[in-house]
């Protein structure tokens, strides 16, 4: 993983756990890296996983147990709400840019309607 | 912790520090940035004690910088070591000089940065000598490591040892880093806090991560912005 150095890195380390959780690649009870092989691996400052992995507690997505190691705690409902708030994330982001170019709501929703829809299209040719 | 109160030192009539402020807490990598000429240097040199500020004081842990001499390991950007001597007889001088030398790390560090005992200083590439120099400083349980230019003309693949290694060996908490260098982009994702440094001031100093939050940028372009906005 690249992290991109105009953005907090632990935030960026704890949106590619989300992701990880998300696309379930991690289920609940899955042990994650410790923080000194995840620091290692990535190549980042030990206190900046430190921090990520603090928060991920708080956040209640991962628990450390002593002398065994950190392990994915949420799953089911609590996941889906990640999902929805990350969701949300990406569509305030995408909707701000759409109207900055000077998109009208009608627009914004055809020219995504088409996007998927041209997607769909391009599935079916591959088969 | 090491503290600058009002600290200026000039060589001649270079003013290389002006009056400056800074402090670093316990535990922490700092990366001290700038120009040139801006004073890190300086910096490193008076918070190890080799030279003593003109006005102003310079604290470690709240004592003189050479009441904690046990404590320092120095890393210059000059070619220090003897070089006539091989990696072997530069460990054996490290291991006679300081109590606090780890020989299971060293060991392991040999290994790691893929070195061998019978180098010779003077014949291996500029790459190896810097790994040689990284490693005889690591192979010791300073709680101070300062860094001065560690990566500069150094190969990309080195650089990436070089930073491995640091990252690997360094004790959060226990352990205080300050890294002075050109190489921002490189370190990015190592330091804690920053210092910037221009002309003997500083002007910007913080926890790396809070200054990407306000300006949504990384260290590199925030030091552009300043140094810009400076001039």
């Amino acid at each position: 993983m690249v992290f991109d150095s105009g953005q907090p890195i632990y935030r960026q380390i704890i949106d590619d756990y989300q992701k990880q959780l998300v696309r379930g690649e991690l289920q609940p009870g899955d042990k994650i890296p410790s923080q000194r092989e995840y620091a290692q691996t990535h190549q980042v400052n030990p206190n900046t996983v430190q921090r990520a992995y603090r928060e991920m507690e708080a956040m209640q997505m991962v628990e450390t147990i002593r002398g065994q190691g950190t392990f994915v705690r949420v799953g089911g409902a609590e996941l889906q709400r990640i999902r929805m708030d990350m969701a949300a994330e990406v569509l305030e982001y995408f909707i701000e840019e759409m109207r900055s170019l000077g998109f009208t709501q009608e627009d914004i929703l055809q020219m995504t309607a088409r996007a998927l829809g041209q997607k769909e299209v391009e599935a079916d040719d591959r088969v | 912790m090491i503290e600058f109160k009002e600290v200026s030192k000039c060589f001649g009539s270079v003013t290389a520090l002006d009056g400056v402020n800074m402090s670093f807490a316990a535990g922490k990598i700092f990366g001290l940035f700038g120009p040139n000429g801006a004073g890190k240097s300086t910096t490193l040199k008076l918070a190890i004690g080799l030279n003593r500020p003109d006005r102003g004081v310079v604290l470690v842990d709240g004592k003189s910088p050479l009441d904690n001499k046990q404590n320092m390991a120095f890393l210059p950007e000059v070619d220090h070591l003897y070089s006539w001597m091989t990696l072997r007889q530069a460990a054996d001088f490290m291991r006679s000089f300081y109590s606090d030398w780890d020989e299971e790390k060293y060991r392991e560090l040999l290994v790691f940065l893929q070195l061998k005992e019978e180098m010779k200083l003077s014949r291996i590439s500029k790459g190896q000598r810097a790994k040689c120099k990284l490693l005889l400083v690591a192979s010791r349980q300073a709680p101070y490591l300062f860094l001065d230019e560690p990566l500069s003309g150094i190969d990309v693949l080195t650089r990436d040892e070089i930073i491995q290694t640091l990252i690997r060996d360094f004790r959060p908490g226990e352990q205080t880093i300050i890294i002075s260098t050109h190489e921002i982009r490189e370190v990015e994702n190592l330091v804690d806090e920053v210092v910037f440094l221009d002309n003997g001031q500083v002007r910007l100093y913080g926890d790396a991560e809070e200054l990407r939050t306000q300006r949504g940028m990384s260290l590199l372009d925030i030091m552009k912005e300043v140094f810009r906005n400076a001039n």
